[in-house]
C-alpha cells in the first residue's frame, strides 16, 4: 500500500460521504420534521426536542386509507413498469440491432409523445375515460402512465443494448442459438445493470404521478399514495399539516428504497443467470 | 454489481476475439440484415410501442391541438350565464399569447430556458461525479446506491413542501447561513431556491443512469488502458466518457424535457404568479384553472413545439451516439468519434 | 368554412381591440335555455357530498345521522385534496365532463359566481332555506345576480389578535380601533424591555389569496372599495390609497416585519405565538391554538382597526351547492337543508368551532362562554365586505395580488399600483 493509494482510499470515502450527505441531508430534515410535535413544528434544532410519533399515527389513521393507497400505488406503478419494460425491450432491440427506415423518425416520435404538458391532456383524457367508464379503475391510471414510462424505457434500453458489442450475439448464434435466444442469454444478462436501473427509474416515475391519478379516481379505495397525501390536513382548514405530510413522504420513500435494496441483488442475479451457462 | 457481471464477460469475450475487427464487424451486420428481412421484424417489434403511444398520447394531443383554436366561453350579459359553446377563434389564442400577453410569455420562456440550462448542467456535473464515485468498489455500496435514490423517490409535491419549509423566513436555510434571506419573495434568490431544490431531486436520476452505463463497460477496456499507462484523467476523457456518453446523453435529454415542463416545484416552493420563477407550464396551468382551456392548450402547444425543437436538435446533433448508424451521412460525420472505442476493444480482446 | 373562420377572426379582433376576449362570439350558442327560475328537483336515492378533508371529525357523525334517518337516500363523502385550488379544479373537471359523481359541493364563498354563471350548480328555492335568520353578508355570498345558488353553511371573518399582557403593562386599557391608535400602542409597548425586539403587526402578505383578503380589508377599512356589488371596480381613489398606504408604510417603517411579505396564515400565527408580534390579523381558528402556546392567557381579540374607526373584514366561509349534473336532486336539497339547519350549525360551532351563518347563535350565552370571541366575530362579519363577486374571480384576485404585492415589496408606488389595478379590473369587468 503506497501513500498515494491510501490517499486515494481516503478520497474515495470522502467522496462517498459527500454523495450521501448531499442526498440525505434534506431527507434527514424531512425525517426530523416528521418526528416533531405539531406544536414545535417550526423548530430548527437538528434533533427533535421530544420525539413524537403523532404524525405517523395521523398518517395511519384508518380514515386516511394510507395503507390501501400504498398498495394501489404499488399495483399501478408495478404494472406500468412491467408493461413498459416488456414493450420497450422489443422496441429497443429493434432500435439497437436492426437496420430499417425511419428509425430516427420513430425514436423522435416516441420521445415527442412524452412531452405534452399533462395539464392539457388531462381534461380530454378524463372525457374519454368517462365515456368508456374507466373512472375509478387501475387501467385509467396505468394507461396514461405509459405515456411517460414507455419513452423513458425505450430510450434507455436502446442505449444499453447498443453498448453491447454485437459480436457477442453473433458468436452465440454461431454456437447454434436463435436470434431470440442469443439476445436473451447474452445481451440481457450483460445489460442487467442498465435494465434494472431503467426499471427503477420507470417505477419511481409512475409511483409519483399525481395529476392523472387524482383526476381519474374519486373513491378512496382507488387512490394512490401521492393523492392520499394531498388530502392530509391539519386540525383546522388553515393549519398546514406539514408534519404529517413529511411523515407520509418518509413512508412513501422508505419502502421504495427498501424494495430497491432487496431486489437489487436478486433481479440482477436472475437476469445474469442465463449467461453463466 | 460489477462482480456478478464479470463471469459472463469472461465467458463470452474470448469468443468475440476471433470474429472481431472492423471488417468482420461490418460483415456480421450485413449478415444480420440479409437473413432477417429486418424491416418486417422491426415493424413487428416496434409496433406495440407505437400503438400504445398512439392511443395514450395522440388522441389527447390532437384534442388539445384542436382545443387551442377555440376561445374562452362568453358571458351573456342579459342572463348572466356563460354560454355552453366555445367560440372558434382560429389562431387568435396564439396571437394573444405572443402579442397582448407577450411580456409574460417571454419572461416565462426565459425562466424556463434558464432553469433548464442551469439545472441540467449542474445535475450532469453532480450526477456524473456521483456515478464515478459509486462505480468504485467499497463496502456498503449497495446501501449507498439505494440511498442516492431517495431524492428522486420523494414525490415532487412533498419535496416542494420540504424545500418551502427549509427556505421559510425562519427556516433551517436561513439558520444555517446566519442571515435572513426572504427566499420566497421575488428576485434572483427565488430562482436559486428552485434550482437548489430541483438539482437535489434530479441529480440522482443522471447519476443512476450514468452508473448503469459505467457498469456495462467491459472491465477489460480499463485493464488495457492501464497497461497502456493512461493516466486517470486520460482514461476518463478517452475511454469512460465516450463509452457512457450515450447513457449520459439520454439521461440529459430526458432531464431537459422534464425541466422544460417544470411546474410543481416553483409553484409549491415559491408560489403562483411570481415573475422570477414563472415557467411556461405555470402559464398553461393558470389559464386552465381559470377555465380557459383554449388559451391553456395554446400555451401547451407552444411549449410542446419548444420542447420538440430541443429534442430534435438533440437527436440531430447526437444522433450517431444515441441511435447509432442511422444514415450514411451521420456515420461519415461521426465516424471518427465512433471508432475510438472500437480499436480499444480490439486491443483488449486480441 | 372559410367565411366562418374570417367571421370569427373579425369578431374576436373587434373584441380584442376593446380589451375583451369573451362574450358575443359565444352567445350565438344555446343560451339561457331552461333555467330561468329555480328548477324543480326530482329523484331520490343515494347522493355524494364533496369537500376537502373534514379536519374536525364532526362531518362523518352528521352524515351517519342522515344515513340512519334516510337509509334509501344515503350520502357518501368524496374527499378532495386539502388545497383549495385543487378542490376547485376537481369540481370543475367533474362539471366539464358532466359527470354525476358529485352531488352536493362544499364551495368556498368566492366561487359562487363562477359556478353559477357556468351553470355548474343549480339555482335553489330561496323559500326552503331560513335566510332571514342568517347574517345578511353571509347570505349575500351565496347569491349570484339575485338568485340563490348555494346554502350558507359556515362563515369566517378576520379579527385583531392582541397581547393583553403587554398592552396592560404599557398602560393601555382599550384595544386600538384605528391604525393610528395601533401604531401608538405599539410604540408604547416597544419601550418595555421584554418587547424591544418585537414587531408591531402582521397579517397575510404573501402573494396568494390571503393577500387579496388583507388588501381588500385595508382598502375597505379606509372607506374605499375594490369593486361594487356587481364587480365594477373603483379602486383608484384617495380612500383606497390610504388603505394600501397603511400596509406599504407599515412594511417600510418596520411596523410589519420585513418577512411579513412571506406570511401565510400559519406563518403569521407562528410569529404571534412565539412572541414576535404585538398585533395580528387572522381568522378565528387561531384563538384556540394560541391557547395551547407560550402566550396562553396573554391575548384577546378585537374587531379589525381601520383608518377612522373600526375596519371591515373580508368574508371567508363555505356554502353548499348542488351540482347541475347530479342525480337524485330532491334528496340533495333535503340533505342541504339538513346540513345547513340551525341545529347542525350549532353542532358544528360547538364541536368544531366553525362560525355559523345564524345570527342567534352568536348571542347564545352558553356558546359565548365556550368561545369568548363570538361577539367580536359577529361584529366582524356584520361589518364585512365580501370579496369581489365576479364570474372570473380567479383573474380578479390574480390582478389584485399582482399589484398589491408590487406595492408591498416596493417595486411600484401605491398610486401606480392602484392605477394599474383599476385598469386591469376595468378590462375584466368590461369583458363580462
Amino acid at each position: 500500500m503506497t501513500l498515494t493509494e491510501k490517499w486515494r482510499g481516503g478520497l474515495l470515502y470522502a467522496g462517498v460521504f459527500a454523495v450521501v450527505a448531499y442526498c440525505l441531508a434534506p431527507f434527514y430534515w424531512m425525517l426530523v420534521s416528521s418526528l416533531r410535535r405539531t406544536s414545535d413544528i417550526f423548530d430548527t434544532s437538528l434533533l427533535p426536542s421530544s420525539v413524537s410519533f403523532e404524525n405517523y399515527r395521523a398518517v395511519f389513521d384508518p380514515a386516511q386509507g394510507f395503507g390501501r393507497a400504498l398498495l394501489n400505488s404499488l399495483i399501478v406503478a408495478g404494472i406500468t413498469t412491467v408493461l413498459a419494460l416488456l414493450l420497450a425491450t422489443f422496441t429497443a432491440y429493434a432500435m439497437a440491432r436492426l437496420e430499417f427506415r425511419f428509425k430516427r423518425l420513430i425514436l423522435t416520435l416516441i420521445i415527442a409523445t412524452s412531452m405534452f404538458p399533462v395539464v392539457s391532456i388531462v381534461v380530454p383524457l378524463l372525457k374519454l375515460f368517462t365515456d368508456i367508464s374507466w373512472i375509478n379503475t387501475y387501467q385509467a391510471m396505468i394507461v396514461p402512465s405509459m405515456s411517460f414510462a414507455l419513452p423513458l424505457a425505450v430510450w434507455n434500453l436502446t442505449t444499453f443494448f447498443r453498448q453491447m458489442p454485437d459480436e457477442l450475439e453473433h458468436a452465440a448464434m454461431v454456437d447454434g442459438c436463435t436470434r431470440g435466444q442469443a439476445f436473451r442469454k447474452v445481451i440481457i444478462p450483460l445489460a442487467a445493470p442498465g435494465i434494472f436501473t431503467t426499471a427503477i427509474i420507470t417505477f419511481i416515475a409512475a409511483w409519483n404521478e399525481f395529476l392523472i391519478a387524482l383526476s381519474m379516481t374519486n373513491k378512496p379505495a382507488m387512490q394512490t399514495a401521492p393523492v392520499a397525501i394531498s388530502k392530509f390536513t391539519g386540525a383546522t382548514t388553515y393549519e398546514t399539516p406539514f408534519g404529517s405530510q413529511m411523515a407520509a413522504g418518509v413512508l412513501v420513500t422508505i419502502p421504495l428504497v427498501v424494495m430497491v435494496l432487496l431486489f437489487q441483488r436478486r433481479i440482477v442475479a436472475g437476469l445474469t443467470a442465463g449467461a453463466a451457462k | 454489481m460489477a462482480d456478478t457481471k464479470t463471469p459472463a464477460g469472461r465467458a463470452v469475450h474470448p469468443a468475440v476475439g476471433s470474429s472481431s475487427g472492423p471488417l468482420n464487424r461490418r460483415r456480421t451486420r450485413k449478415q444480420v440484415r440479409a437473413t432477417a428481412g429486418s424491416g418486417r421484424m422491426a415493424a413487428l417489434l416496434v409496433s406495440p410501442t407505437l400503438l400504445v403511444l398512439t392511443i395514450v398520447v395522440l388522441y389527447p394531443t390532437l384534442m388539445a391541438l384542436n382545443e387551442s383554436l377555440y376561445g374562452a366561453k362568453g358571458l351573456d350579459p342579459k342572463t348572466g350565464f356563460i354560454s355552453d359553446t366555445e367560440p372558434f377563434v382560429g389562431l387568435r389564442n396564439y396571437a394573444d399569447i405572443l402579442g397582448q400577453a407577450g411580456e409574460r410569455f417571454w419572461n416565462a420562456f426565459w425562466n424556463t430556458t434558464f432553469f433548464t440550462v442551469v439545472t441540467v448542467a449542474l445535475e450532469t456535473l453532480i450526477g456524473v461525479a456521483m456515478a464515478l464515485i459509486m462505480h468504485k468498489a467499497f463496502r456498503g455500496r449497495g446501501l449507498v446506491r439505494a440511498g442516492i435514490l431517495v431524492p428522486w423517490a420523494v414525490p415532487t409535491a412533498i419535496s416542494g413542501l420540504l424545500w418551502r419549509w427549509i427556505f421559510n423566513s425562519d427556516g433551517i436555510a436561513n439558520a444555517l447561513i446566519g442571515h435572513q434571506v426572504l427566499w420566497t419573495t421575488e428576485g434572483f434568490h427565488a430562482k436559486v431556491a428552485v434550482i437548489v431544490a430541483e438539482v437535489w431531486k434530479t441529480a440522482p436520476f443522471i447519476g443512476l443512469l450514468v452508473l448503469a452505463g459505467l457498469q456495462v463497460i467491459p472491465k477489460e477496456v480499463y485493464e488495457a488502458a492501464r497497461i497502456d499507462g493512461a493516466s486517470a484523467p486520460r482514461q476518463f476523457w478517452h475511454i469512460t466518457l465516450p463509452l457512457v456518453k450515450p447513457a449520459l446523453l439520454v439521461a440529459m435529454l430526458f432531464r431537459c424535457m422534464d425541466a422544460l415542463r417544470m411546474f410543481d416545484l416553483p409553484y409549491i416552493l415559491i408560489g403562483a404568479q411570481k415573475h422570477s420563477v414563472e415557467t411556461l407550464s405555470m402559464l398553461a396551468q393558470h389559464e386552465a384553472s381559470n377555465v380557459r382551456f383554449g388559451p391553456a392548450s395554446a400555451y401547451s402547444v407552444l411549449l410542446f413545439l419548444y420542447v420538440f425543437l430541443i429534442a430534435l436538435t438533440f437527436v440531430r446533433l447526437l444522433g450517431a451516439d444515441l441511435i447509432g448508424d442511422v444514415g450514411a451521412d451521420t456515420r461519415k460525420r461521426k465516424g471518427r468519434r465512433l471508432r475510438i472505442p472500437a480499436p480499444r476493444r480490439k486491443e483488449v480482446t486480441a | 368554412m372559410k367565411t366562418r373562420i374570417t367571421r370569427a377572426f373579425q369578431c374576436s379582433a373587434v373584441l380584442a381591440a376593446a380589451g375583451l376576449l369573451l362574450s358575443a362570439c359565444g352567445s350565438s350558442g344555446d343560451d339561457g335555455s331552461g333555467q330561468t327560475g329555480a328548477t324543480s328537483f326530482e329523484g331520490r336515492g343515494p347522493i355524494t357530498f364533496v369537500a376537502g378533508k373534514d379536519t374536525t371529525g364532526t362531518l362523518q357523525p352528521l352524515l351517519d345521522r342522515w344515513n340512519k334517518l334516510h337509509p334509501k337516500e344515503k350520502v357518501t363523502f368524496i374527499q378532495l385534496p386539502t388545497d383549495a385550488d385543487a378542490q376547485r379544479q376537481q369540481m370543475i373537471q367533474n362539471a366539464e365532463t358532466k359527470s354525476d359523481a358529485y352531488t352536493v359541493l362544499y364551495l368556498d364563498v368566492v366561487w359562487t359566481s363562477e359556478f353559477a354563471a357556468h351553470r355548474w350548480i343549480d339555482q335553489l328555492p330561496e323559500k326552503q332555506f331560513p335566510l332571514d335568520k342568517m347574517l345578511k353578508p353571509v347570505v349575500e355570498t351565496a347569491k349570484y345576480r339575485d338568485g340563490l345558488y348555494a346554502a350558507p353553511s359556515t362563515s369566517d371573518g378576520g379579527m385583531l389578535y392582541y397581547r393583553t399582557d403587554l398592552l396592560k403593562k404599557a398602560g393601555i386599557t382599550q384595544p386600538p380601533a384605528t391604525w393610528a391608535e395601533m401604531k401608538s400602542a405599539c410604540a408604547k409597548v416597544k419601550k418595555l424591555p421584554e418587547a424591544k425586539d418585537m414587531s408591531c403587526y402582521a397579517g397575510q402578505f404573501q402573494k396568494y389569496e390571503g393577500l387579496t383578503v388583507n388588501f381588500s380589508e385595508a382598502v375597505n377599512s379606509a372607506g374605499g372599495t375594490v369593486t361594487d356589488a356587481n364587480g365594477k371596480p373603483d379602486v383608484d381613489t384617495a380612500e383606497a390609497k390610504k388603505g394600501l398606504d397603511f400596509l406599504v408604510d407599515s412594511v417600510k417603517d418596520g411596523t410589519i416585519p420585513k418577512e411579513g411579505i412571506t406570511y401565510q396564515e400559519e406563518d403569521s400565527r407562528q410569529a404571534f405565538q412565539s412572541g414576535k408580534l404585538v398585533f395580528l390579523r387572522n381568522w378565528p381558528y387561531v384563538y384556540s391554538l394560541a391557547g395551547k402556546s407560550e402566550i396562553a392567557g396573554k391575548y384577546a381579540v378585537a374587531p379589525l382597526p381601520g383608518l377612522n374607526g373600526p375596519g371591515s373584514s373580508s368574508l371567508g366561509g363555505h356554502n353548499l351547492a348542488l351540482s347541475s349534473f347530479a342525480k337524485n336532486k330532491a334528496t340533495a336539497v333535503d340533505f342541504m337543508k339538513f346540513y345547513t339547519s340551525e341545529e347542525s350549525a350549532n353542532y358544528f360551532l360547538k364541536e368544531a368551532a366553525l362560525a355559523p351563518p345564524y345570527t342567534a347563535l352568536y348571542d347564545d350565552q352558553a356558546l359565548v362562554k365556550q368561545y369568548p370571541y363570538l361577539p367580536v366575530l359577529k361584529e366582524s362579519i356584520l361589518r364585512a365586505v365580501p370579496r369581489p363577486r365576479v364570474v372570473q374571480y380567479g383573474d380578479v384576485t390574480a390582478a389584485i395580488q399582482q399589484e398589491a404585492y408590487a406595492a408591498l415589496n416596493g417595486s411600484k408606488s401605491s398610486a401606480q399600483a392602484l392605477k394599474n389595478l383599476q385598469k386591469d379590473l376595468q378590462q375584466k369587468y368590461a369583458a363580462q
